[in-house]
């Protein structure tokens, strides 16, 4: 796997004749016809929240200037809903499935590769096995399981939030613990049995040795969590009930069916939760698009 | 040796394992039994206990069959599927051959094609809802300033649904296969491509007989994750057509299951359907990796 994330660019040689045809024009045309498909509808969206209401609908391309410009479509969506709330539900929850799953996968990954012992084919299976059950299948049942220790269906804000979480970090285990055996499995054990040989316990070895080295994969697999965590509706929209209890995508969920036709303000919510990952993923990039495509790329 | 040592004693097993498997057994294991039994109750609402089993007990199973909204959720989840690989894994395939052949500027292209999937489809659907809107919209606008309509086009009537729909879902995930496929790619050797160059073989040749062949297996890494991926499509869909809009013609197998267990609280009937997607997931994988087996070269 690391072969092939750390893919070399290898620059292909110019073929004779190949220097500047109409079909490398072509190309060009094509490959930037789609990145300005990916561009420019965000574009587009980040103009006209600045554009005064009743113009959005007539004169949409261009850039607002003068008398068009206006931050009113924010101030009416930061006075009509609670942005900071949701920001809050969400980083929260996302945060803490994240480090659950880390934490629990993690050594989970650890046991599987590193012991022997009976039983661990049928545990790596149930494993694999865990990754084919669509979260459809096990909802209803788990908010009804929930719904009766008191967790589900209350509008207590942070009770609601871990009755989300718990799932939540379910759902991202085995793929986690998949991932970072792959890794751990590739670590050199002389470093395990130095540590052993100086008196760190098994626990020291893990917690001392092992993820400070496994660091990357580590990486790789939070910001998956954390994304397939953020991004989530399905699951929110079940257990999260409550304006109070609302992340980002429940509350854009909220705002699409309520905002009727004040297309301003809108446009200004899809730019008050694009712009912050937006910003997020110009630095992390990289890391993100390793993460995500951690699962589908395997050596 | 020493690693049989370091690793002989088994206690510390059971703190290591035993949190990773409450959550796998309490949060998937057990639910998903739970609902194959629910799929033959009679549950009224999500916060009531089962009032028995159904008259007959396989109500629900025969329901699937005879309820006309699901045979459009079915069939609309198939066709999902397949412009997945036509789209979301063709149009991936197109722009990857076509960035690896340029040499340049690929860091800048995976940057900007990826970055819709870094995005929730929930806020993807509600700029999708503006670039699709009756009055006004951006597409509107912009085929009537260009003179090419005389009146709006409804993009959720019956006519245009489908696509309403299906543009979103395939366009968010092309940057996804893309990175995928441009890896691969990137693997392949120069020298087999100067080897080629110096046999003759160039363009459509050097695609047809190199650089298939060499990514294959990548291919359908791809076509597997997009063919299983189209079954949990949900967020697009809800927020740009919410109930089946128009009259019931968009459902998807996930957003009617989310349907009746919210709005029309048949939750047995909801756990039943369930089980469909399950079950249609692991048939389409059987066949899909079976179809495209993975190859030695």
């Amino acid at each position: 796997m690391k072969a092939l994330l750390k893919a070399k660019r290898v620059r292909h040689p110019v073929l004779p004749g190949q220097k500047f045809t109409p079909i490398k024009l072509l190309t060009f045309a094509v490959l930037i016809f789609w990145a300005l498909t990916t561009i420019y509808p965000f574009f587009w969206v980040i103009t006209n929240s600045f554009r005064v209401r009743g113009e959005i609908r007539s004169d949409s391309f261009t850039i607002p200037t003068g008398d068009s410009f206006t931050f009113d479509n924010y101030e009416k969506a930061m006075g009509r809903y609670d942005f900071g709330t949701a920001y809050v539900n969400s980083l929260v929850v996302s945060t803490v499935v994240t480090i659950v799953v880390i934490l629990v996968s993690g050594m989970a990954a650890y046991a599987l590769v590193r012991y022997e012992f009976r039983g661990k084919k049928i545990l790596y299976s149930l494993l694999i096995a865990s990754m084919m059950f669509p979260v459809f299948s096990t909802i209803i049942p788990v908010f009804r399981m929930e719904a009766a220790w008191g967790l589900a269906a209350t509008t207590n804000r942070w009770i609601a939030l871990i009755s989300v979480i718990l799932p939540q970090i379910a759902g991202n285990i085995a793929f986690s613990t998949v991932v970072l055996m792959g890794f751990i499995r590739s670590l050199p054990i002389e470093i395990e049995e130095s540590a052993y040989l100086d008196g760190c316990n098994v626990f020291k070895i893990y917690f001392k040795m092992i993820m400070p080295m496994a660091r990357p994969s580590f990486a790789t697999v939070a910001i998956f969590a954390f994304l397939w965590s953020y991004n989530d509706l399905f699951s929110q929209m079940f257990f999260l009930r409550y304006p109070n209890q609302f992340t980002i995508t429940l509350m854009l969920n909220d705002i699409n069916s309520q905002a009727g036709t004040n297309y301003g303000y809108m446009a200004a919510a899809v730019v008050i939760i694009v712009v912050p990952v937006l910003i997020v993923y110009m630095f992390l990039q990289k890391n993100i698009i390793k993460g995500l495509t951690a699962g589908a790329i395997k050596g | 040796m020493l690693r049989s040592t370091i690793y002989k004693k088994k206690s510390p097993l059971l703190v290591f394992l035993i949190p990773a498997f409450i959550f796998l057994g309490l949060f998937l294991f057990y639910p998903f039994i739970v609902n194959i039994v629910n799929s033959f109750m009679h549950i009224q609402d999500l916060g009531t206990a089962a009032q028995g089993l159904n008259q007959p007990f396989y109500d629900n199973y025969e329901r699937l069959f005879t309820d006309a909204d699901m045979v459009t959720s079915l069939k609309n989840t198939l066709i999902v599927m397949g412009c997945t690989v036509i789209f979301q894994v063709g149009i991936a395939l197109v722009l990857s051959i076509l960035v690896d052949s340029i040499g340049k500027g690929a860091g800048f292209f995976r940057t900007v094609y990826f970055f819709p999937i870094v995005i929730s489809a929930t806020a993807l659907g509600l700029l999708f809802n503006l670039i699709f809107l009756f009055r006004g919209g951006m597409v509107n606008q912009l085929l009537d300033n260009l003179q090419l309509v005389t009146r709006n086009i409804d993009w959720k009537d019956e006519n245009h649904f489908m696509f309403t729909m299906l543009l979103p879902v395939m366009w968010q995930y092309v940057g996804f296969y893309f990175v995928i496929l441009i890896t691969g790619l990137n693997n392949i050797s120069t020298d087999i491509y100067e080897a080629a160059a110096i046999d003759g073989a160039s363009g459509f040749k050097r695609i047809r007989f190199i650089t298939l062949p060499l990514i294959y297996n990548v291919l359908c890494t791809c076509l597997v994750l997009a063919i299983t991926g189209a079954l949990k499509v949900f967020d697009l869909p809800w927020v740009m057509m919410g109930t089946g809009m128009p009259l019931g013609k968009s459902w998807l197998t996930a957003t009617y299951m989310y349907y009746n267990t919210m709005s029309r609280g048949d939750v047995d009937y909801a756990s039943t359907i369930a089980i469909l997607i399950v079950v249609l997931g692991v048939v389409v994988s059987f066949v899909v990796n079976k179809v495209f087996k993975e190859k030695e070269y």
